[in-house]
């Protein structure tokens, strides 16, 4: 199965630098994700062979796409892609039976209809064959143009931000759609979005990419709680990001103690960070737990942690707290407690706080000067 | 009325369509999506007859037609007679002050097809031919069909560029709108009148079905 892999290294300087590094398995949904301007959709486009200036390999199926050292360049209609463009691009003259057949020039002429048919009606919209993409929703071209994309049997499927032009109850439906459909594909996926949360729903590997390069491949999981360093922990909008000194490792204890703004955190033994090392480290807001005011409890002598309130943001069922830790100026705690476990603990702005950072949440990673340059 | 003269007229207009059909859209389509140097330039280029006085691009064209220059000498070569005061000078003058009539709206309407249509259209399989004819072209159709209805009418029409490079030869050179001026000077109100009536109601039945037509396409695609 594994011949049927997608693997893509490809360089270039202009129009957009791109250093980046990937590959996915059939049947398998892999996310390129990162902040606009880094380089996402262009890479999609080299995939599909529409970016020609591009250095480097990429082959899928064991069929090479791109092999600048062996000046080996396909043309789009030599690899066998199937795109979905992120304003869907259907071809506006033509009915949606008409735009799905478009792609079914290898197939037998006499064939053709039926099987457009037939993809139609597997993305729901069997009885509005013979609509123009003017005629039909949003959500409704979607479906058009991913009926499209498979219909040339192609090896690989690329997703160029699919979901961003429907509204958020149309996006729900077609997530699903996507999921349902995905269990009968089993060509490897490439869906690039921008948006963290679709990412990690429907992906199931991402790839963090920053300025054209990857930074990190791995599943959401891994990428949104043991980021590669400080920048991919910024640009997954993980809130809590410091910086520390590793003082010592216990292994009879399993903890590497980490100090941090005059304190000593208890972490997961991380040997690889010999002590005396300055590290960045990040725990994620589920990570963090609100003491109880009237009953203090046992769990609260991990990493305990007080300050003042100085963020207080409910947003329905749950309410983000920072708390800014006493004496120091910029270390602010952000954890979530559910809204009335922070009302009925009086937590408003100016507020004592305190809460407990779980020793097992906190990820160390090697130390990187990022600024807030990846902040947006 | 000048029968000729009319005759002329449409079959100087109808050569002129034909063979800027091809030229108008290869041009056009480099214009819109290619980037080169001189892109600008060309395209200020191909503008000039628009506010070229006809008087001057006449006299420049006629320089050109004369035996002196080495292109008025390989018309001779290859025509046998020179291309000045003949039908195929007018036909090579119509061409050229025709040009931006052509172009333009052609090269709006396919720049006016949306960025990753070509794109999408490659990833589906389909050969640079069969983009062209299945996509590009249906996409373009109105901006060339009223590019070809805005040039016959504007060469039905054209009068001092013929005049400079044609002259008034009955049944070579002189087209409508010649007539009416020769018609004009004669006194002779009443042909001249009935002339240009004629030359208005069929630029009007001209213009008017380019509008129709892409009035349709347009209210088709929604």
């Amino acid at each position: 199965m594994d011949d049927a892999r997608l693997t893509v290294r490809v360089a270039q300087q202009t129009p957009i630098p791109l250093d980046a590094t990937f590959e996915c398995k059939p049947g398998e949904l892999l996310a390129l994700t990162g902040p606009s301007g880094s380089g996402k959709s262009t890479l999609l486009r080299c995939v599909a062979g529409l970016e020609r200036g591009a250095r480097g390999r990429i082959t899928c199926a064991r069929g090479v796409w791109l092999d600048s050292d062996r000046r080996i360049n396909a043309t789009p209609q030599d690899r066998s892609v199937g795109i979905v463009f992120q304003q869907y691009a259907l071809f506006p003259h033509l009915t949606a039976l008409g735009n799905v057949t478009a792609a079914l020039g290898h197939r037998r002429r006499g064939a053709r209809v039926a099987r457009a048919r037939e993809l139609l009606a597997s993305v729901h919209l069997a009885g509005l064959e013979h609509r123009r993409p003017a005629q039909l929703s949003g959500g409704q071209q979607q479906r058009v143009a991913m009926a499209r994309a498979l219909a040339r049997d192609p090896q690989v499927l690329l997703l160029d931000e699919p979901f961003a032009a429907v509204d958020r109850v149309t996006r729900q439906k077609l997530y699903r759609e996507l999921a349902e459909l995905r269990r009968t594909l089993a060509m490897p996926i490439v869906l690039v979005t921008h948006d963290l949360d679709e990412a990690a729903m429907l992906a199931d590997r991402m790839c963090i990419l920053y300025r054209g390069r990857t930074l990190q491949v791995g599943t959401p999981q891994e990428v949104m709680t043991k980021p590669a360093d400080a920048l991919v922990a910024r640009l997954v909008d993980l809130r809590n990001v410091f910086e520390g000194v590793v003082r010592a490792h216990d292994a009879p204890t399993g903890r590497t103690l980490l100090e941090w703004q005059g304190l000593v955190l208890e972490v997961t033994h991380t040997p690889a960070f010999v002590a005396g090392t300055r590290v960045s480290w990040t725990i994620p807001v589920s990570g963090i737990v609100l003491h109880r005011r009237d009953r203090p409890s046992r769990g609260e002598h991990e990493n305990p942690v007080f300050g003042t309130v100085h963020e207080c943001l409910t947003l329905g069922d749950d309410t983000t707290i920072g708390i800014r830790i006493a004496d120091t100026s910029d270390a602010l705690v952000t954890l979530r407690a559910p809204t009335h476990v922070a009302r009925r603990n009086g937590i408003a702005i100016g507020v004592r706080a305190g809460a407990s950072l779980l020793a097992d949440a906190i990820h160390l990673m090697p130390w990187r000067e990022t600024g807030r340059e990846g902040a947006g | 009325m000048d029968w000729q003269a009319l005759t002329l007229s449409l079959r100087l207009a109808t050569w002129t369509v034909v063979v800027l059909l091809p030229i108008g859209v290869l041009v056009a389509r480099a214009l819109a999506w290619r980037r080169f140097v001189g892109r600008r330039l060309t395209e200020a280029a191909l503008a000039l007859p628009l506010v070229l006085p006809p008087t001057v691009l006449g006299y420049y064209l006629l320089s050109a037609f004369g035996t002196q220059s080495a292109l008025g000498r390989a018309f001779v070569s290859l025509l046998g007679h020179p291309l000045a005061f003949s039908f195929a000078g007018l036909l090579v003058a119509s061409l050229i002050f025709n040009l931006p009539f052509a172009i333009q709206p052609m090269q709006r309407a396919f720049e006016a097809i949306p960025a990753d249509i070509r794109p999408a259209a490659a990833c589906c399989g389909m050969s640079p031919w069969r983009i062209f004819t299945g996509i590009e072209l249906p996409l373009a159709w109105p901006g060339v069909l009223s590019a070809l209805v805005l040039t016959f009418a504007h060469t039905l029409g054209e009068f001092g560029v013929v005049l400079m490079v044609g002259g008034n030869i009955p049944g070579e050179t002189r087209t409508i709108a010649i007539a009416i001026y020769d018609r004009v000077q004669a006194f002779d109100t009443s042909a001249a009148g009935l002339m240009a009536a004629v030359l208005l109601a069929l630029s009007l039945i001209a213009i008017a079905i380019a509008y129709s037509t892409s009035w349709r396409t347009e209210a088709a695609r929604g």
